[in-house]
């Protein structure tokens, strides 16, 4: 295997407050290769926001990279960056768009001026040459009137348009990486399959490796190759796209399937795990998700599981993965009909 | 736009009028009257008295007086001084300029700095930089403007005679100086009596700024400029400084009576010729055309600068412009 594009290894980022340590992301470790689109799923609170700052080093105090965590990316591990260097490699090598495109852009600039922003602070472009890059990128991401929208302020466009936007902002310096946090959450819903398509689009075009956050499955089967599963501040499954949703290796991977929505499925019949994420000042002792879990024993009370290889590139953070996989049908308390 | 500002120019003409009004009979109702200088002067018999009060109709019933007063104000005529024989129009054309002077002075001076050393707190907030600025600009904005006044006064005038103690220009050589040296004359007066009122604005604005700052510097957009690797002076200065800078734009608007306010003792203080000072000598004398008239101009001053601070957070945030 060639060396991948981004490998993050052992990352853990804390919030330190008097009320305790936050271990919102807790020794994460994955990879994404060139070009390729990684999906990371998890409930609301599971660290892949905090996952995704980590990256570019954004995490504000009180929150803090620990000691021991490593993001190697094209060579070098960004966490040993100075900051001109880290400032070079943001919006230009990795690039990220935020899950709310309303609050995304600054309100008292126009948006070609945010875009062409980008060229400005990596290309040291003219501010004429500059705008005429950004008009182009708003008719790359498919805005009609690239040349009038560009003078438009953010409160004169639709939530679509923004993201867009954003988009356009992120592709500016055609980054090795794009990093898209939640993309289409605050979108309704045809226009989030539009932001998925470009998204896709953009991929082929342009080879970007993008890692696609999201806390929707179904977004995740149909544009990412492999899927990283966070629950806890942890990865608890990774795996092929395609594995993933044949053999599902964690009971946690199992309740977000069981939860997504299908066409053609009754109402009735859509469950969801029960309980909710704990905070992340206090994680269970042992399995972190044992509490929600229906085939929790004790020993996930008392070891807490490593992620353990299932077969190739499948793990999961399971003691029903370490042994044989014993054949259980998921029991009655497992999954709650909603 | 255009019946924005209509409206408010038709609410500053309603809000002049009853100022006008309001000051009318306070003046009036307040004891002591004109020419009290003559009024005592032996050589005055009791029929000249009668005489010059009926030349400037003083005589007759109040309600009159006001509708007379009324009716040149609306063609424009602000009447004479009773005790500079001259018409007011020209007493407030001598002096407007020079308060404005030193109002832009300390408006400009005051935003300024108070908008750097905010904004320089609030990039490095709970440092000891910006606890020592949090204490000199709490104290500075809570000192009355003629203690400060007074303070600048002893030490950099009395005491270093660094400053000259009172007036706009030097009396004796001003008029000898080349026009460069002139210019630089009325600096060096301006100097102090501007500095007193920029330092109480300047730690008001400061105040302002620095909170303003530090609730915008938490916002998306300021980690979305970040993450598109603007440096981190671009990220607070260019991108979270401009929308920090919307509230205080209101301030301006707000700051503008008590500037006017304050220019009043700080004037008085420094012996600066302005409107100030000709509003406390006018109210001394009992010259109802000068005090009317300095108080109207001075009402004036504010409403068109509230007009100018709506204009000024329009141009400022695109969010409030229409049409
Ligand atoms: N600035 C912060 N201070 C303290 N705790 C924080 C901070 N930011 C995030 N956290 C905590 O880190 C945990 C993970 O948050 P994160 O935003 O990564 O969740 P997420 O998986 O992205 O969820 P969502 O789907 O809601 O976006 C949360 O429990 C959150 O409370
Ligand atoms: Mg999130």
């Amino acid at each position: 295997m060639t060396d991948p594009l981004l490998r993050v290894e052992h990352l853990r980022t804390y919030f330190h407050s008097p009320a305790g340590i936050a271990r919102a992301v807790d020794d994460v470790s994955f990879s994404i290769g060139r070009g390729e689109t990684v999906g990371v799923v998890g409930e609301s609170g599971c660290g892949k926001s905090v996952t995704a700052l980590s990256l570019l080093r954004l995490i504000q105090a009180p929150g803090r990279i620990e000691a021991g965590s490593h993001i190697w990316f094209e060579g070098r591990d960004l966490l040993t960056l100075g900051a001109e260097d880290i400032r070079q490699v943001r919006g230009n090598r990795i690039a990220m768009i935020f899950q709310e495109p309303m609050t995304a852009l600054n309100p008292v600039f126009t948006v070609g001026d945010q875009i062409a922003e980008v060229a400005r602070v990596h290309d040291g472009a003219s501010r004429k040459a500059a705008w005429e890059r950004a008009v182009e990128m708003l008719a790359l991401v498919g805005i009609p009137s690239p040349r009038e929208r560009a003078s438009n302020y953010p409160h004169q466009m639709s939530g679509g348009m923004r993201q867009r936007v954003l988009i356009a902002m992120a592709l500016v310096m055609n980054p090795a990486l794009l990093i898209a946090d939640e993309p289409t959450t605050a979108l309704d819903v045809t226009i989030q399959a539009q932001i998925l398509e470009l998204l896709a689009k953009v991929q082929q075009a342009f080879g970007t490796a993008i890692l696609l956050i999201t806390h929707d499955l179904g977004v995740v089967a149909e544009t990412a190759s492999r899927v990283v599963v966070m629950y806890g501040g942890q990865v608890v499954e990774e795996a092929p796209v395609r594995t993933l949703f044949a053999d599902p290796g964690h009971p946690y991977t199992k309740g977000l399937m069981q939860a997504m929505p299908r066409v053609g499925m009754d109402r009735e019949r859509l469950t969801t795990i029960p309980g909710s994420v704990p905070p992340p000042t206090a994680w269970p002792t042992g399995c972190r998700f044992r509490d929600r879990c229906g085939f929790a024993w004790p020993r996930c009370e008392a070891e807490a599981p490593a992620l353990v290889p299932i077969s190739a590139g499948h793990a999961a953070r399971c003691h029903l993965a370490e042994v044989d996989r014993p054949p259980v049908a998921a029991p009655a308390n497992a999954a709650r009909s909603t | 736009m255009i019946a924005f500002l209509f409206r408010r120019l038709l609410q500053g003409v309603a809000i002049l009028v009853t100022v006008a009004t309001v000051t009318f009979v306070l003046i009036h109702a307040a004891p002591g009257e004109p020419f009290a200088g003559q009024l005592d002067d032996v050589r005055f018999t009791p029929a000249q008295q009668a005489e010059l009060r009926r030349q400037r109709g003083l005589d007759q019933p109040l309600a009159t007086q006001y509708v007379r007063y009324m009716g040149r104000l609306a063609r424009g005529d602000l009447d004479v001084s009773l005790a500079q024989q001259r018409p007011v129009r020209t007493i407030l054309a001598e002096a407007l300029p020079r308060t404005l002077l030193l109002m832009s002075a300390a408006l400009f001076g005051g935003f300024a700095l108070g908008i750097l050393v905010g904004a320089l707190q609030a990039a490095r907030a709970g440092s000891w930089a910006d606890r020592v600025a949090g204490r000199i600009t709490v104290a500075l904005a809570a000192l009355p403007d003629f203690w400060l006044a007074l303070t600048l006064l002893l030490l950099f005038s009395v005491r270093l005679r660094w400053f000259p103690v009172s007036g706009m220009v030097d009396p004796t050589m001003h008029e000898y100086l080349s026009p460069l040296g002139r210019l630089r004359d009325v600096a060096w007066h301006l100097a102090l009596p501007a500095t007193t009122m920029a330092l109480i604005f300047a730690a008001v604005v400061a105040r302002y700024q620095r909170q303003a700052l530090l609730d915008v510097l938490p916002d998306d957009f300021v980690r979305s400029a970040r993450a598109k690797g603007v440096s981190e002076r671009g990220v607070v200065l260019r991108h979270a400084l401009r929308n920090a800078l919307l509230p205080t734009i209101t301030l301006f608007g707000m700051a503008l009576p008590a500037l006017v306010g304050g220019s009043l003792f700080v004037e008085f203080i420094f012996a600066w010729p302005g409107m100030g000072r000709a509003a406390v000598e006018a109210l001394s004398a009992r010259d109802y055309p000068v005090v009317l008239g300095t108080t109207l101009v001075s009402s004036a001053l504010v409403v068109v600068g509230s007009i100018v601070a709506d204009l000024l957070a329009a141009a400022a945030d695109p969010r409030l412009r229409r049409g």
